[in-house]
Protein backbone atom coordinates (compact mmCIF):
# COMPACT_ATOMS: atom_id res chain seq x y z
CA UNK A 1 0.00 0.00 0.00
CA UNK A 2 1.32 3.42 -0.81
CA UNK A 3 0.35 6.62 0.90
CA UNK A 4 0.89 9.30 -1.72
CA UNK A 5 0.32 12.42 0.36
CA UNK A 6 2.63 13.91 2.94
CA UNK A 7 0.73 12.96 6.09
CA UNK A 8 1.26 15.20 9.10
CA UNK A 9 -0.09 14.96 12.65
CA UNK A 10 -0.50 18.19 14.61
CA UNK A 11 -0.86 17.95 18.38
CA UNK A 12 -3.00 20.82 19.69
CA UNK A 13 -5.45 22.98 17.76
CA UNK A 14 -4.56 26.42 19.07
CA UNK A 15 -3.28 29.28 16.89
CA UNK A 16 0.15 27.70 16.37
CA UNK A 17 -1.26 24.35 15.23
CA UNK A 18 -3.79 26.01 12.96
CA UNK A 19 -1.28 28.38 11.42
CA UNK A 20 1.03 25.40 10.82
CA UNK A 21 -1.77 23.50 9.09
CA UNK A 22 -2.58 26.56 7.00
CA UNK A 23 1.02 26.84 5.81
CA UNK A 24 1.17 23.11 5.02
CA UNK A 25 -2.05 23.22 3.00
CA UNK A 26 -0.84 26.30 1.11
CA UNK A 27 2.22 24.42 -0.09
CA UNK A 28 1.90 23.84 -3.84
CA UNK A 29 4.72 21.34 -4.28
CA UNK A 30 3.41 18.63 -1.99
CA UNK A 31 0.01 17.14 -1.54
CA UNK A 32 -0.51 17.26 2.19
CA UNK A 33 -2.96 15.74 4.67
CA UNK A 34 -3.21 16.96 8.25
CA UNK A 35 -4.73 15.20 11.26
CA UNK A 36 -5.25 17.25 14.43
CA UNK A 37 -5.06 15.59 17.84
CA UNK A 38 -6.72 17.75 20.47
CA UNK A 39 -7.17 16.99 24.14
CA UNK A 40 -10.42 18.96 24.45
CA UNK A 41 -13.65 18.30 22.56
CA UNK A 42 -13.24 21.84 21.16
CA UNK A 43 -10.64 23.45 18.89
CA UNK A 44 -8.97 26.93 18.99
CA UNK A 45 -6.76 26.53 22.10
CA UNK A 46 -6.35 29.74 24.07
CA UNK A 47 -8.49 31.71 21.64
CA UNK A 48 -11.39 29.86 23.24
CA UNK A 49 -9.94 29.22 26.71
CA UNK A 50 -7.57 32.16 27.27
CA UNK A 51 -8.59 35.30 25.37
CA UNK A 52 -10.96 37.27 27.61
CA UNK A 53 -14.71 37.05 26.99
CA UNK A 54 -14.93 40.81 26.43
CA UNK A 55 -12.35 40.54 23.61
CA UNK A 56 -14.95 39.32 21.18
CA UNK A 57 -13.32 41.11 18.25
CA UNK A 58 -10.14 39.03 18.60
CA UNK A 59 -12.07 35.78 18.76
CA UNK A 60 -13.36 36.54 15.27
CA UNK A 61 -10.15 34.98 14.03
CA UNK A 62 -11.71 31.56 14.50
CA UNK A 63 -14.60 32.27 12.12
CA UNK A 64 -12.66 34.41 9.71
CA UNK A 65 -9.53 32.29 9.43
CA UNK A 66 -9.04 29.12 11.49
CA UNK A 67 -12.39 27.61 10.58
CA UNK A 68 -11.40 27.53 6.90
CA UNK A 69 -8.34 25.48 7.79
CA UNK A 70 -10.17 23.05 10.04
CA UNK A 71 -12.93 22.36 7.54
CA UNK A 72 -10.55 21.82 4.61
CA UNK A 73 -11.21 18.33 3.16
CA UNK A 74 -7.53 17.45 3.61
CA UNK A 75 -7.84 17.98 7.38
CA UNK A 76 -9.21 15.62 10.03
CA UNK A 77 -9.96 16.76 13.58
CA UNK A 78 -9.67 14.24 16.40
CA UNK A 79 -10.89 16.05 19.50
CA UNK A 80 -11.15 14.53 22.98
CA UNK A 81 -7.91 12.64 22.30
CA UNK A 82 -4.98 13.33 24.62
CA UNK A 83 -1.53 12.67 23.25
CA UNK A 84 0.56 10.94 25.91
CA UNK A 85 -2.53 9.16 27.22
CA UNK A 86 -4.90 7.99 24.49
CA UNK A 87 -2.21 8.02 21.81
CA UNK A 88 1.52 7.87 22.42
CA UNK A 89 4.12 10.17 20.90
CA UNK A 90 6.02 7.21 19.46
CA UNK A 91 2.87 5.95 17.74
CA UNK A 92 2.32 9.27 16.03
CA UNK A 93 5.89 9.41 14.78
CA UNK A 94 5.40 5.96 13.23
CA UNK A 95 1.99 6.60 11.74
CA UNK A 96 2.90 9.90 10.07
CA UNK A 97 5.65 11.36 7.93
CA UNK A 98 6.04 13.99 10.61
CA UNK A 99 4.44 15.26 13.81
CA UNK A 100 4.18 18.94 14.77
CA UNK A 101 3.75 19.49 18.49
CA UNK A 102 1.73 22.62 19.25
CA UNK A 103 0.31 21.75 22.66
CA UNK A 104 0.91 25.15 24.25
CA UNK A 105 1.25 25.84 27.95
CA UNK A 106 0.09 23.11 30.30
CA UNK A 107 1.19 24.84 33.48
CA UNK A 108 1.80 28.18 35.19
CA UNK A 109 4.45 29.74 37.41
CA UNK A 110 3.76 29.96 41.13
CA UNK A 111 4.57 33.17 43.03
CA UNK A 112 7.13 31.21 45.02
CA UNK A 113 6.28 32.46 48.53
CA UNK A 114 5.14 30.72 51.71
CA UNK A 115 1.38 30.22 52.04
CA UNK A 116 0.53 29.53 48.42
CA UNK A 117 -1.30 26.38 49.46
CA UNK A 118 -3.86 28.41 51.44
CA UNK A 119 -7.43 28.29 50.26
CA UNK A 120 -8.25 31.32 48.17
CA UNK A 121 -4.85 31.41 46.46
CA UNK A 122 -5.04 30.38 42.82
CA UNK A 123 -3.12 30.45 39.60
CA UNK A 124 -4.40 33.10 37.20
CA UNK A 125 -4.63 30.26 34.70
CA UNK A 126 -7.25 28.52 36.89
CA UNK A 127 -9.35 31.65 37.07
CA UNK A 128 -9.05 32.29 33.33
CA UNK A 129 -10.08 28.72 32.59
CA UNK A 130 -13.02 29.10 34.98
CA UNK A 131 -14.41 32.21 33.29
CA UNK A 132 -13.73 30.78 29.84
CA UNK A 133 -15.47 27.44 30.49
CA UNK A 134 -12.39 25.22 30.16
CA UNK A 135 -13.43 21.66 31.10
CA UNK A 136 -10.49 21.35 33.54
CA UNK A 137 -11.91 24.09 35.78
CA UNK A 138 -15.62 23.81 35.06
CA UNK A 139 -16.34 22.81 38.65
CA UNK A 140 -14.12 25.29 40.47
CA UNK A 141 -15.81 27.67 42.83
CA UNK A 142 -14.17 30.96 43.70
CA UNK A 143 -14.93 32.85 46.87
CA UNK A 144 -15.49 36.47 45.87
CA UNK A 145 -16.92 37.54 49.23
CA UNK A 146 -13.96 39.63 50.44
CA UNK A 147 -13.81 43.27 49.29
CA UNK A 148 -10.25 42.96 47.99
CA UNK A 149 -8.55 40.68 45.47
CA UNK A 150 -4.83 40.83 44.67
CA UNK A 151 -3.29 39.79 41.38
CA UNK A 152 0.45 39.17 41.56
CA UNK A 153 2.15 40.01 38.27
CA UNK A 154 1.23 42.74 35.81
CA UNK A 155 1.16 41.20 32.36
CA UNK A 156 -1.81 41.19 29.97
CA UNK A 157 -3.39 38.25 31.78
CA UNK A 158 -3.40 40.23 35.04
CA UNK A 159 -5.16 43.09 33.26
CA UNK A 160 -7.70 40.72 31.69
CA UNK A 161 -8.57 39.34 35.12
CA UNK A 162 -8.79 42.78 36.75
CA UNK A 163 -11.21 43.82 34.01
CA UNK A 164 -13.38 40.75 34.43
CA UNK A 165 -13.45 41.16 38.23
CA UNK A 166 -14.58 44.79 38.03
CA UNK A 167 -16.62 44.95 34.82
CA UNK A 168 -20.27 45.86 34.78
CA UNK A 169 -22.33 42.65 34.86
CA UNK A 170 -24.54 44.04 32.11
CA UNK A 171 -21.47 44.12 29.84
CA UNK A 172 -20.32 40.61 30.77
CA UNK A 173 -23.83 39.26 30.24
CA UNK A 174 -23.45 40.04 26.55
CA UNK A 175 -20.24 38.02 26.21
CA UNK A 176 -19.51 34.30 26.06
CA UNK A 177 -18.27 34.21 29.68
CA UNK A 178 -18.96 30.89 31.44
CA UNK A 179 -22.29 30.81 33.25
CA UNK A 180 -20.90 29.81 36.70
CA UNK A 181 -18.41 32.69 36.45
CA UNK A 182 -21.17 35.10 35.55
CA UNK A 183 -23.21 33.92 38.54
CA UNK A 184 -20.23 34.22 40.87
CA UNK A 185 -19.42 37.72 39.59
CA UNK A 186 -23.00 38.83 39.95
CA UNK A 187 -22.80 37.98 43.67
CA UNK A 188 -19.24 39.29 44.02
CA UNK A 189 -18.39 41.59 46.95
CA UNK A 190 -15.06 42.61 45.47
CA UNK A 191 -14.63 46.40 45.56
CA UNK A 192 -10.92 46.65 44.90
CA UNK A 193 -8.51 44.73 42.70
CA UNK A 194 -4.80 45.30 43.33
CA UNK A 195 -2.36 44.51 40.52
CA UNK A 196 1.03 44.06 42.13
CA UNK A 197 4.31 44.05 40.21
CA UNK A 198 7.96 44.12 41.16
CA UNK A 199 9.00 46.74 38.66
CA UNK A 200 7.75 50.23 37.85
CA UNK A 201 5.35 51.39 35.18
CA UNK A 202 8.02 51.79 32.54
CA UNK A 203 8.86 48.09 32.65
CA UNK A 204 5.48 46.62 33.51
CA UNK A 205 4.66 43.61 31.37
CA UNK A 206 1.30 44.63 29.88
CA UNK A 207 0.69 46.11 26.43
CA UNK A 208 -0.66 49.63 25.93
CA UNK A 209 -3.92 48.68 24.17
CA UNK A 210 -4.78 46.50 27.17
CA UNK A 211 -4.08 49.32 29.62
CA UNK A 212 -6.15 51.70 27.54
CA UNK A 213 -9.15 49.43 27.87
CA UNK A 214 -9.37 50.26 31.57
CA UNK A 215 -10.63 53.63 30.38
CA UNK A 216 -13.71 51.95 28.90
CA UNK A 217 -14.78 50.31 32.18
CA UNK A 218 -17.86 51.99 33.60
CA UNK A 219 -17.94 52.64 37.34
CA UNK A 220 -14.27 51.78 37.89
CA UNK A 221 -11.57 54.14 39.17
CA UNK A 222 -7.92 53.52 38.39
CA UNK A 223 -5.12 54.49 40.73
CA UNK A 224 -1.44 53.70 40.89
CA UNK A 225 1.11 53.68 43.67
CA UNK A 226 4.82 53.11 43.68
CA UNK A 227 7.06 55.20 41.46
CA UNK A 228 5.19 56.33 38.37
CA UNK A 229 7.86 58.54 36.96
CA UNK A 230 7.98 59.66 33.38
CA UNK A 231 10.11 57.17 31.52
CA UNK A 232 13.81 57.85 31.40
CA UNK A 233 14.90 58.48 27.82
CA UNK A 234 15.65 55.06 26.41
CA UNK A 235 18.27 54.51 23.79
CA UNK A 236 15.80 52.33 21.92
CA UNK A 237 13.34 54.71 20.21
CA UNK A 238 10.51 52.18 19.84
CA UNK A 239 10.64 51.17 23.50
CA UNK A 240 10.92 54.82 24.55
CA UNK A 241 7.86 55.69 22.48
CA UNK A 242 5.92 52.82 23.94
CA UNK A 243 6.92 53.75 27.50
CA UNK A 244 5.88 57.35 26.89
CA UNK A 245 2.50 56.25 25.60
CA UNK A 246 2.05 53.98 28.60
CA UNK A 247 2.84 56.83 30.95
CA UNK A 248 0.35 59.13 29.18
CA UNK A 249 -2.41 56.53 29.32
CA UNK A 250 -1.77 55.98 33.02
CA UNK A 251 -1.84 59.72 33.68
CA UNK A 252 -5.14 60.00 31.86
CA UNK A 253 -6.66 57.04 33.70
CA UNK A 254 -5.56 58.08 37.16
CA UNK A 255 -6.45 61.76 36.90
CA UNK A 256 -10.13 61.19 36.21
CA UNK A 257 -12.57 62.31 38.92
CA UNK A 258 -13.27 59.56 41.45
CA UNK A 259 -16.41 58.31 43.07
CA UNK A 260 -16.39 56.39 46.34
CA UNK A 261 -19.21 54.27 45.00
CA UNK A 262 -16.96 53.05 42.17
CA UNK A 263 -14.99 49.84 42.17
CA UNK A 264 -11.23 50.36 42.24
CA UNK A 265 -8.33 48.95 40.27
CA UNK A 266 -5.08 49.79 42.05
CA UNK A 267 -1.71 49.32 40.38
CA UNK A 268 0.88 48.65 43.03
CA UNK A 269 4.20 49.07 41.27
CA UNK A 270 7.58 48.33 42.84
CA UNK A 271 6.25 45.81 45.32
CA UNK A 272 7.40 42.22 45.86
CA UNK A 273 5.19 39.72 47.67
CA UNK A 274 6.99 37.83 50.43
CA UNK A 275 4.29 35.71 52.06
CA UNK A 276 0.62 34.92 52.45
CA UNK A 277 -1.23 35.06 55.75
CA UNK A 278 -4.23 33.15 56.94
CA UNK A 279 -5.42 30.14 58.91
CA UNK A 280 -6.46 27.63 56.28
CA UNK A 281 -7.88 30.42 54.12
CA UNK A 282 -5.91 33.40 52.83
CA UNK A 283 -6.47 36.62 54.74
CA UNK A 284 -3.70 38.84 53.50
CA UNK A 285 -0.50 39.23 51.53
CA UNK A 286 2.81 40.46 52.93
CA UNK A 287 5.01 42.46 50.61
CA UNK A 288 8.00 44.79 50.57
CA UNK A 289 8.49 47.87 48.46
CA UNK A 290 11.35 48.19 45.99
CA UNK A 291 13.46 51.17 45.14
CA UNK A 292 14.69 51.69 41.59
CA UNK A 293 18.45 52.09 41.37
CA UNK A 294 19.79 53.38 38.10
CA UNK A 295 23.47 53.23 37.33
CA UNK A 296 23.97 54.30 33.75
CA UNK A 297 21.70 52.09 31.70
CA UNK A 298 21.44 49.26 34.23
CA UNK A 299 18.46 49.17 36.53
CA UNK A 300 18.28 47.21 39.73
CA UNK A 301 15.60 47.04 42.40
CA UNK A 302 16.50 47.38 46.03
CA UNK A 303 14.09 45.76 48.45
CA UNK A 304 13.10 47.61 51.59
CA UNK A 305 13.21 45.61 54.82
CA UNK A 306 9.81 46.83 56.00
CA UNK A 307 7.09 44.27 55.46
CA UNK A 308 3.63 45.66 54.79
CA UNK A 309 0.37 43.72 54.64
CA UNK A 310 -2.71 43.99 52.45
CA UNK A 311 -5.89 42.17 53.45
CA UNK A 312 -7.41 40.06 50.72
CA UNK A 313 -9.71 37.09 50.27
CA UNK A 314 -8.53 36.12 46.80
CA UNK A 315 -4.94 36.07 45.56
CA UNK A 316 -4.16 35.13 41.97
CA UNK A 317 -0.68 34.34 40.73
CA UNK A 318 -0.31 35.85 37.26
CA UNK A 319 3.41 35.17 37.01
CA UNK A 320 3.20 33.59 33.60
CA UNK A 321 1.96 30.50 31.81
CA UNK A 322 4.47 27.72 31.37
CA UNK A 323 4.93 24.70 29.13
CA UNK A 324 4.62 21.23 30.67
CA UNK A 325 6.53 18.06 29.80
CA UNK A 326 4.85 15.57 27.48
CA UNK A 327 5.75 11.90 27.86
CA UNK A 328 8.02 10.77 25.04
CA UNK A 329 9.14 14.25 24.03
CA UNK A 330 12.30 16.07 25.21
CA UNK A 331 11.65 18.98 27.57
CA UNK A 332 13.81 21.86 28.74
CA UNK A 333 12.70 22.31 32.31
CA UNK A 334 14.24 25.74 32.94
CA UNK A 335 12.63 27.42 29.95
CA UNK A 336 9.51 25.25 29.90
CA UNK A 337 9.91 24.49 26.21
CA UNK A 338 10.67 21.59 23.89
CA UNK A 339 14.31 22.06 22.81
CA UNK A 340 14.45 22.81 19.09
CA UNK A 341 16.35 24.40 16.25
CA UNK A 342 14.11 26.34 13.92
CA UNK A 343 11.21 24.11 14.99
CA UNK A 344 13.10 20.79 14.62
CA UNK A 345 12.96 19.00 17.96
CA UNK A 346 16.45 18.18 19.21
CA UNK A 347 17.65 16.03 22.03
CA UNK A 348 20.97 15.99 23.89
CA UNK A 349 22.05 12.71 22.38
CA UNK A 350 19.87 12.06 19.36
CA UNK A 351 18.26 13.86 16.50
CA UNK A 352 14.57 13.22 16.27
CA UNK A 353 13.78 13.40 12.56
CA UNK A 354 10.14 13.91 11.76
CA UNK A 355 9.44 15.66 15.07
CA UNK A 356 8.70 19.38 15.08
CA UNK A 357 7.35 21.98 17.46
CA UNK A 358 5.63 25.36 17.19
CA UNK A 359 3.84 27.99 19.29
CA UNK A 360 4.23 28.59 23.01
CA UNK A 361 5.76 25.18 23.63
CA UNK A 362 8.50 26.11 21.13
CA UNK A 363 9.21 29.74 22.06
CA UNK A 364 7.95 30.04 25.62
CA UNK A 365 4.71 31.72 26.64
CA UNK A 366 4.98 35.09 24.98
CA UNK A 367 3.69 36.94 21.97
CA UNK A 368 0.24 37.59 20.63
CA UNK A 369 -1.81 35.40 18.32
CA UNK A 370 -0.04 36.49 15.12
CA UNK A 371 3.41 35.79 16.61
CA UNK A 372 2.51 32.14 16.26
CA UNK A 373 2.03 32.57 12.53
CA UNK A 374 5.64 33.46 11.87
CA UNK A 375 6.68 30.76 14.32
CA UNK A 376 4.58 28.12 12.52
CA UNK A 377 5.93 29.27 9.16
CA UNK A 378 9.48 28.64 10.31
CA UNK A 379 8.60 25.17 11.58
CA UNK A 380 6.75 24.19 8.41
CA UNK A 381 9.66 25.44 6.28
CA UNK A 382 12.02 23.17 8.23
CA UNK A 383 9.64 20.24 7.77
CA UNK A 384 9.25 20.76 4.03
CA UNK A 385 13.03 21.12 3.63
CA UNK A 386 13.53 17.82 5.49
CA UNK A 387 10.97 16.09 3.30
CA UNK A 388 12.72 17.37 0.19
CA UNK A 389 16.05 16.17 1.56
CA UNK A 390 14.55 12.70 2.00
CA UNK A 391 14.84 12.76 5.80
CA UNK A 392 11.25 11.84 6.62
CA UNK A 393 10.11 8.23 7.02
CA UNK A 394 6.96 7.52 5.03
CA UNK A 395 3.68 7.38 6.90
CA UNK A 396 2.46 3.88 7.75
CA UNK A 397 -1.25 4.60 7.99
CA UNK A 398 -3.87 6.36 5.91
CA UNK A 399 -6.20 8.90 7.46
CA UNK A 400 -9.01 6.38 7.39
CA UNK A 401 -6.91 3.75 9.16
CA UNK A 402 -5.92 6.16 11.93
CA UNK A 403 -9.55 7.11 12.42
CA UNK A 404 -10.61 3.48 12.57
CA UNK A 405 -7.87 2.62 15.04
CA UNK A 406 -8.73 5.53 17.34
CA UNK A 407 -12.35 4.43 17.37
CA UNK A 408 -11.38 0.95 18.54
CA UNK A 409 -9.75 2.55 21.56
CA UNK A 410 -13.24 3.09 22.76
CA UNK A 411 -13.13 6.86 22.78
CA UNK A 412 -15.77 9.31 21.77
CA UNK A 413 -13.71 11.04 19.17
CA UNK A 414 -14.94 14.50 18.38
CA UNK A 415 -14.55 14.95 14.65
CA UNK A 416 -15.18 18.17 12.78
CA UNK A 417 -18.89 17.44 12.26
CA UNK A 418 -19.24 16.75 15.98
CA UNK A 419 -17.51 20.01 16.84
CA UNK A 420 -19.97 21.71 14.48
CA UNK A 421 -22.81 20.29 16.57
CA UNK A 422 -21.27 21.71 19.74
CA UNK A 423 -20.71 25.03 18.05
CA UNK A 424 -24.24 25.18 16.73
CA UNK A 425 -25.86 24.33 20.04
CA UNK A 426 -23.72 26.90 21.91
CA UNK A 427 -24.58 29.62 19.42
CA UNK A 428 -28.26 28.74 19.46
CA UNK A 429 -28.32 28.92 23.25
CA UNK A 430 -26.67 32.33 23.03
CA UNK A 431 -29.04 33.71 20.42
CA UNK A 432 -32.03 33.84 22.74
CA UNK A 433 -29.98 35.81 25.28
CA UNK A 434 -28.24 38.20 22.89
CA UNK A 435 -24.90 36.54 23.60
CA UNK A 436 -22.43 35.24 20.99
CA UNK A 437 -22.76 31.78 22.55
CA UNK A 438 -23.38 30.05 25.84
CA UNK A 439 -20.35 27.84 26.31
CA UNK A 440 -20.61 24.30 27.53
CA UNK A 441 -17.90 23.59 30.07
CA UNK A 442 -18.32 20.06 31.36
CA UNK A 443 -16.78 17.40 29.14
CA UNK A 444 -19.97 15.34 29.44
CA UNK A 445 -22.13 18.21 28.26
CA UNK A 446 -19.75 18.91 25.38
CA UNK A 447 -19.80 15.28 24.30
CA UNK A 448 -23.55 15.13 24.57
CA UNK A 449 -23.86 18.12 22.26
CA UNK A 450 -21.21 16.67 19.97
CA UNK A 451 -23.13 13.45 19.42
CA UNK A 452 -26.69 14.76 19.62
CA UNK A 453 -28.76 13.29 16.82
CA UNK A 454 -28.79 15.61 13.83
CA UNK A 455 -31.94 16.79 12.17
CA UNK A 456 -32.52 14.32 9.39
CA UNK A 457 -32.41 15.07 5.72
CA UNK A 458 -36.03 13.84 5.66
CA UNK A 459 -36.97 17.39 6.66
CA UNK A 460 -36.42 18.15 3.01
CA UNK A 461 -39.58 17.63 1.00
CA UNK A 462 -39.32 15.74 -2.27
CA UNK A 463 -38.47 18.12 -5.08
CA UNK A 464 -36.72 20.61 -2.75
CA UNK A 465 -33.03 21.20 -3.03
CA UNK A 466 -31.23 20.27 0.17
CA UNK A 467 -27.91 21.90 1.02
CA UNK B 1 -7.52 59.62 3.80
CA UNK B 2 -5.69 56.50 4.84
CA UNK B 3 -6.44 53.19 6.50
CA UNK B 4 -5.58 52.72 10.16
CA UNK B 5 -4.95 49.63 12.33
CA UNK B 6 -6.65 49.85 15.74
CA UNK B 7 -6.57 48.04 19.08
CA UNK B 8 -7.93 44.58 18.14
CA UNK B 9 -4.82 43.82 16.01
CA UNK B 10 -3.24 40.45 16.87
CA UNK B 11 -0.32 40.83 14.40
CA UNK B 12 -1.60 38.24 11.94
CA UNK B 13 0.20 39.74 9.00
CA UNK B 14 -2.21 38.86 6.19
CA UNK B 15 -2.51 42.62 5.60
CA UNK B 16 1.25 42.98 5.16
CA UNK B 17 1.18 40.26 2.51
CA UNK B 18 -1.70 41.72 0.55
CA UNK B 19 -0.79 45.42 0.64
CA UNK B 20 0.28 46.37 -2.91
CA UNK B 21 2.52 49.23 -1.75
CA UNK B 22 4.18 47.77 1.37
CA UNK B 23 2.54 50.35 3.61
CA UNK B 24 2.17 48.02 6.61
CA UNK B 25 4.89 47.29 9.19
CA UNK B 26 6.45 45.40 10.79
CA UNK B 27 6.26 42.33 8.58
CA UNK B 28 7.45 38.91 9.79
CA UNK B 29 10.99 39.49 8.48
CA UNK B 30 11.35 42.74 10.40
CA UNK B 31 13.24 42.40 13.71
CA UNK B 32 10.60 44.65 15.30
CA UNK B 33 7.95 42.00 14.62
CA UNK B 34 8.74 39.87 17.64
CA UNK B 35 8.01 42.58 20.19
CA UNK B 36 5.25 44.69 18.63
CA UNK B 37 1.91 45.20 20.29
CA UNK B 38 0.23 45.56 16.89
CA UNK B 39 0.98 46.38 13.23
CA UNK B 40 0.78 49.88 11.73
CA UNK B 41 -0.10 51.51 8.38
CA UNK B 42 2.10 54.28 6.98
CA UNK B 43 -0.40 57.05 6.17
CA UNK B 44 1.78 58.63 3.47
CA UNK B 45 2.36 55.34 1.66
CA UNK B 46 -1.16 53.89 1.83
CA UNK B 47 -3.06 54.32 -1.46
CA UNK B 48 -6.43 53.69 0.11
CA UNK B 49 -7.21 50.52 -1.84
CA UNK B 50 -8.93 48.76 1.06
CA UNK B 51 -7.39 45.33 0.36
CA UNK B 52 -6.13 44.94 3.93
CA UNK B 53 -9.56 45.61 5.37
CA UNK B 54 -10.97 42.40 3.92
CA UNK B 55 -8.13 40.08 4.89
CA UNK B 56 -7.81 41.18 8.52
CA UNK B 57 -9.11 38.20 10.51
CA UNK B 58 -10.11 40.35 13.51
CA UNK B 59 -11.47 43.41 11.66
CA UNK B 60 -8.90 45.70 13.24
CA UNK B 61 -8.53 47.92 10.14
CA UNK B 62 -10.65 51.00 9.47
CA UNK B 63 -10.67 53.84 7.02
CA UNK B 64 -9.48 56.82 9.02
CA UNK B 65 -12.87 58.55 8.76
CA UNK B 66 -14.70 55.46 10.02
CA UNK B 67 -12.64 54.77 13.13
CA UNK B 68 -14.89 54.04 16.11
CA UNK B 69 -14.84 56.88 18.66
CA UNK B 70 -12.79 54.93 21.22
CA UNK B 71 -10.04 54.29 18.66
CA UNK B 72 -9.82 57.75 17.02
CA UNK B 73 -6.30 58.23 18.38
CA UNK B 74 -5.00 55.19 16.49
CA UNK B 75 -4.58 57.40 13.39
CA UNK B 76 -1.89 59.28 15.29
CA UNK B 77 -0.44 56.10 16.78
CA UNK B 78 -0.04 54.53 13.31
CA UNK B 79 1.73 57.66 12.05
CA UNK B 80 3.95 57.93 15.13
CA UNK B 81 5.28 54.41 14.70
CA UNK B 82 6.88 55.37 11.39
CA UNK B 83 8.25 58.61 12.81
CA UNK B 84 9.80 56.66 15.68
CA UNK B 85 11.41 53.90 13.61
CA UNK B 86 12.88 56.55 11.31
CA UNK B 87 14.83 57.94 14.31
C1 LIG C 1 -5.19 34.44 29.36
C2 LIG C 1 -4.64 34.74 28.00
C3 LIG C 1 -5.18 35.76 27.23
C4 LIG C 1 -4.67 36.05 25.96
N1 LIG C 1 -5.22 37.07 25.24
C5 LIG C 1 -4.72 37.37 24.02
C6 LIG C 1 -5.28 38.43 23.25
O1 LIG C 1 -6.23 39.12 23.68
N2 LIG C 1 -4.74 38.68 22.01
C7 LIG C 1 -3.70 37.95 21.52
O2 LIG C 1 -3.26 38.21 20.40
N3 LIG C 1 -3.16 36.94 22.23
C8 LIG C 1 -3.64 36.63 23.47
N4 LIG C 1 -3.07 35.61 24.19
C9 LIG C 1 -1.93 34.86 23.60
C10 LIG C 1 -2.38 33.72 22.66
O3 LIG C 1 -3.49 33.09 23.22
C11 LIG C 1 -1.21 32.74 22.45
O4 LIG C 1 -0.18 33.42 21.76
C12 LIG C 1 -1.58 31.50 21.63
O5 LIG C 1 -2.80 30.94 22.03
C13 LIG C 1 -0.50 30.42 21.70
O6 LIG C 1 -0.86 29.42 20.80
P1 LIG C 1 -0.45 27.87 20.91
O7 LIG C 1 -1.15 27.23 19.76
O8 LIG C 1 1.00 27.74 21.05
O9 LIG C 1 -1.08 27.34 22.30
P2 LIG C 1 -2.59 27.12 22.78
O10 LIG C 1 -3.47 28.19 22.27
O11 LIG C 1 -2.52 26.93 24.25
O12 LIG C 1 -3.06 25.73 22.12
C14 LIG C 1 -2.59 24.48 22.58
C15 LIG C 1 -3.65 23.40 22.33
O13 LIG C 1 -3.07 22.12 22.57
C16 LIG C 1 -3.99 21.31 23.29
N5 LIG C 1 -3.25 20.27 24.02
C17 LIG C 1 -2.48 20.45 25.13
N6 LIG C 1 -1.93 19.28 25.50
C18 LIG C 1 -2.35 18.34 24.63
C19 LIG C 1 -2.13 16.93 24.50
N7 LIG C 1 -1.35 16.28 25.36
N8 LIG C 1 -2.74 16.28 23.48
C20 LIG C 1 -3.53 16.93 22.60
N9 LIG C 1 -3.77 18.26 22.67
C21 LIG C 1 -3.18 18.96 23.68
C22 LIG C 1 -4.71 22.30 24.19
O14 LIG C 1 -5.95 21.80 24.64
C23 LIG C 1 -4.85 23.51 23.25
O15 LIG C 1 -6.04 23.43 22.50
C24 LIG C 1 -3.57 35.31 25.46
C25 LIG C 1 -3.02 34.29 26.23
C26 LIG C 1 -3.54 33.99 27.49
C27 LIG C 1 -2.93 32.92 28.30
S1 LIG D 1 -5.56 50.28 2.14
FE1 LIG D 1 -4.35 49.23 0.53
S2 LIG D 1 -2.52 50.51 0.39
FE2 LIG D 1 -3.49 51.09 2.30
S3 LIG D 1 -2.49 49.79 3.83
FE3 LIG D 1 -4.36 48.69 3.18
S4 LIG D 1 -3.66 47.34 1.54
FE4 LIG D 1 -2.01 48.87 1.82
Amino acid sequence: MTIPALRIAIVGSGPAGLYAAGHLLDNRDHSVEVDFFERLPTPWGLVRTGVAPDHDDKKKITDRLFDFTLRDPRVQFFGNVTVGKDVQVVELTQWYHAVIFAHGAGDHNAIGIPGEDLEGVWGARDFVQFYNAHPDQADLRFDLSHPRAIIVGNGNVALDIARILTADIAVLEKTDIAQPALDALRASKIREVVIMGRRDLEFAAFNNPELEEFGHLDGVDISASGAIEPPVSESDPVLAWRARRRYEIMERLTSRPRLTSNRQIVFQFLATPVGLRGAGRVEGLDYVRNRVMRTGSTITYERSSTVETLDAGLVLSACGYRGAALKGLPFEEAAGIVPNKGGRVIDADADLPGTYVTGWIKRGCRGIIGSNRRCAHETVSSLIADQEAGLLQPATMTGKQVRALLTTRNKRIVQFCNWRSIDRSERQAGQALGRPRVKLAQTDALLEAAFAPQRQASAIKPGEVGW
Amino acid sequence: MTYVIAAPCVADYSCVEICPVAAISPGPEDPEFERVEQLFIHPDVCIDCGACLDVCPVSAIFQEGSLPAKWQHYAAINRQYFEVIAL
